[in-house]
């Protein structure tokens, strides 16, 4: 019985780390109407590169996120700039199509440059990466887990504050709910989307971190985390923003009894649970139209 | 300008009637292959075969639907793990190869029911998932033994000279039928129906285009070619390891193919498949770069020639090989061609972001 307790108290914290990686593909979407499909390789770089920051450079993973994020926030604004501006001028198709593109690029770059050899960033983080709190004889709470669970919160909380309270979140709301339009009041909507991708871009960083210390990672790993990133956004699409958090969880959950129920069940319960949530939702609206709302309304 | 002029609607052209019959004169000619050919070149024509029949599924599915799916190599896969199956239960090889097509098609129907639900990139990424769920569950398969999977030993029965020439017969036959079934569908009116519905689903729906029953038409049917062309591949290449099938480099090579060839035109997928053949036996052992360089055109072509090398010959040379639409011609003259394309450049986008 203890057992499946634990189970779903480390699914719950697992959420965290998806909610993370979840919240940039969601807000992208609800804001500028693009899935990125490079969402997890971009993930995999910001990991790449705080490796190489503790590896050759010897940064703590934590401090290296003041170099890696904030490339990471260039990157997103260029990625912008360049690929998905023009992207949706060509219509529906062609973000798809270039984002894919992109992230064929990207992994097998990275394969060209660091090999096959899985890599993690655990080593660089001494007892951060093994060290928990016994809760009972069952259950233990690993501080890593728990440490990215608050940073999910913190982050779904401080996108919402930022979104609500600062001028750059009004205008970025405006945009979302018409790019056009916002024109008329000076808000210069090519402006916005690059920065939105920016701030997308900063949680892709912290999520790359996380994955990163939690696990390992080989360059094609990116794949594997968008297909997470997007089930827990399509989980928690019909909530708000915080539904994010409640699709990974979910998620997360999902995974952990799976893999109590058979080594090979983690990722099968967690793809069977997302088509279920799917196959619920039939008639309900798509992911991101209620985001979007939530967004627009700032809950 | 006289006002008498005659406005005629045509079909064939007679650009297309030849194209037609040079298009007939190759397959004759290529279903004497294994007769001219030595081995190895029988194995490649079955290879680019394959390749053909990828790439003008993907194609029907996003140039002619509008559903960009980065999960066909589910169909793909299951398709090989069907004829694995199959045979291993006993039946002929040859036949089982196109019973595991049939059979996946028919598996594709409920999964259409989940998939159509969504749009774009969620669909796109959606069918990401079914394609990572379909190969884990495969794997749980005792006979295919995990990441190691098994072989189609059966094959062993033909002499390898047999099995060259018999596996050509059927890829080459298998692709033909696959050309002309979308070339038959295309000019019916679900081929009008699907590409109304990929331009506006709403507009389509409003003017009594059935849209869920057209896309799960064109949803079988390209789950069915990918199918074929998986249990086919299996053929040349013996082993299934399922690693391999269900590999999400398959919607790499037929984005590509596409993508450069020319989406939503019926000959720019061939052509993409012809390119993609050429450049992998000169850059495929190249590895990585070569991939590299497989994601980077793809990329360029996206941002900056949508329609692909055949949608540019097309619209510059008013070219029409295949009699798919209807022409106008005014007086003789043909005015500009109505296959109108979506996502080319010109196209505003819904929520096009000129502020």
């Amino acid at each position: 019985m203890m057992i499946w307790v634990n189970q779903i108290v480390q699914g719950i914290l697992l959420g965290g780390y998806y909610a993370v990686i979840a919240c940039g593909l969601s807000f992208m979407f609800s804001v500028m109407r693009i899935i990125n499909l490079a969402h997890g390789s971009l993930a995999i770089v910001a990991a790449f590169g705080l490796y190489v920051l503790a590896d050759q450079f010897g940064f703590d993973p934590f401090g290296a996120l003041i170099v890696v994020l904030p490339a990471m926030a260039v990157i997103g604004w260029v990625l912008q700039r360049t690929i998905l501006e023009r992207s949706q001028r060509g219509g529906m198709l062609v973000p798809i199509l270039s984002t894919f593109g992109l992230s064929i690029v990207i992994d097998n770059l990275l394969f060209e440059h660091f090999g096959a050899d899985t890599r993690s960033l655990a080593p660089y983080i001494d007892e951060l990466s093994w060290d928990s709190w016994q809760l009972t004889d069952d259950i233990a709470i690993g501080k890593l887990a728990a440490i990215t669970f608050v940073t999910a919160v913190v982050i779904l909380g401080g996108l919402q504050l930022f979104l609500t309270r600062t001028q750059l979140g009004r205008a970025i709301r405006a945009t979302a709910e018409d790019p056009d339009t916002v024109g008329l009041i000076g808000i210069n909507a090519r402006r916005v989307n690059a920065a939105a991708a920016a701030i997308a871009m900063l949680t892709v960083g912290i999520a790359g971190a996380f994955l990163g210390m939690r696990a390992t990672f080989d360059p094609y790993a990116g794949g594997p985390q968008l297909i997470f990133a997007f089930e827990a956004a399509v989980i928690g699409g019909a909530g708000s923003l915080w539904g994010t958090l409640i699709g990974g969880i979910v998620l997360g959950v999902a995974q952990s009894i799976g893999a109590q129920i058979n080594p090979q069940g983690f990722l099968i319960t967690g793809h069977v649970v997302f088509l279920v949530v799917l196959l619920a939702r039939l008639h309900v609206d798509q992911i991101g139209t209620r985001f979007r709302k939530t967004v627009r309304r700032s809950a | 300008m006289s006002l008498d002029q005659t406005i005629r609607i045509e079909r064939w052209t007679p650009l297309s009637r030849a194209a037609i019959l040079i298009a007939a004169l190759v397959l004759v000619l290529l279903a004497a292959g294994p007769l001219l050919f030595s081995n190895n070149a029988v194995d490649k024509l079955t290879t680019l075969f394959i390749y053909v029949m990828l790439a003008v599924c993907w194609n029907a599915l996003a140039g002619y639907g509008g559903l960009v799916s980065v999960g066909q190599q589910a169909f793909f896969g299951l398709g090989a793990y069907a004829a694995v199956r199959l045979a291993d239960a006993g039946l002929s090889v040859y036949p089982a190869l196109v019973i595991a097509a049939v059979l996946v098609a028919i598996v594709s129907l409920p999964i259409s029911a989940f998939m159509l639900r969504l749009k774009g990139g969620e669909f796109a990424i959606g069918m990401w998932v079914v394609a990572a769920l379909c190969h884990l569950l495969v794997n749980l398969d005792s006979l295919v033994q995990g990441e190691t999977g098994t072989s189609l030993i059966a094959l062993n029965a033909y002499e390898a000279d047999t099995r060259h020439a018999l596996t050509y017969w059927v890829a080459l036959g298998s692709m033909t039928a696959i050309l002309a079934i979308l070339f038959a569908l295309l000019r019916s009116r679900v081929g009008s129906a699907i590409q109304a519905i990929r331009d506006n689903e709403e507009a389509a729906a409003s003017v009594g285009v059935r849209v869920m029953s057209t896309k799960r038409i064109i949803f079988v049917f390209a789950a069915f070619g990918a199918a074929l062309a998986g249990a086919l591949w299996l053929a040349t290449a013996i082993t299934f390891q399922p690693k391999t099938y269900f590999g999400v480099q398959w919607t790499a090579y037929m984005i590509f193919m596409v993508l450069v060839g020319g989406l939503g035109t019926f000959e720019g997928a061939i052509l993409g498949a012809v390119i993609f053949f050429v450049i992998e036996a000169w850059f495929g052992a190249s590895g990585v770069w070569y991939l590299v360089g497989l994601g980077a055109t793809a990329l360029v072509f996206a941002l900056f020639l949508p329609r692909g090398l055949w949608g540019w010959l097309e619209r510059r040379y008013d070219l029409a090989l295949l009699p798919l639409g209807y022409r106008v011609t005014i007086g003789g003259q043909p005015p500009s061609r109505e296959r109108t394309p979506q996502g080319g450049p010109a196209a505003p986008a819904p929520t096009g972001n000129a502020g």
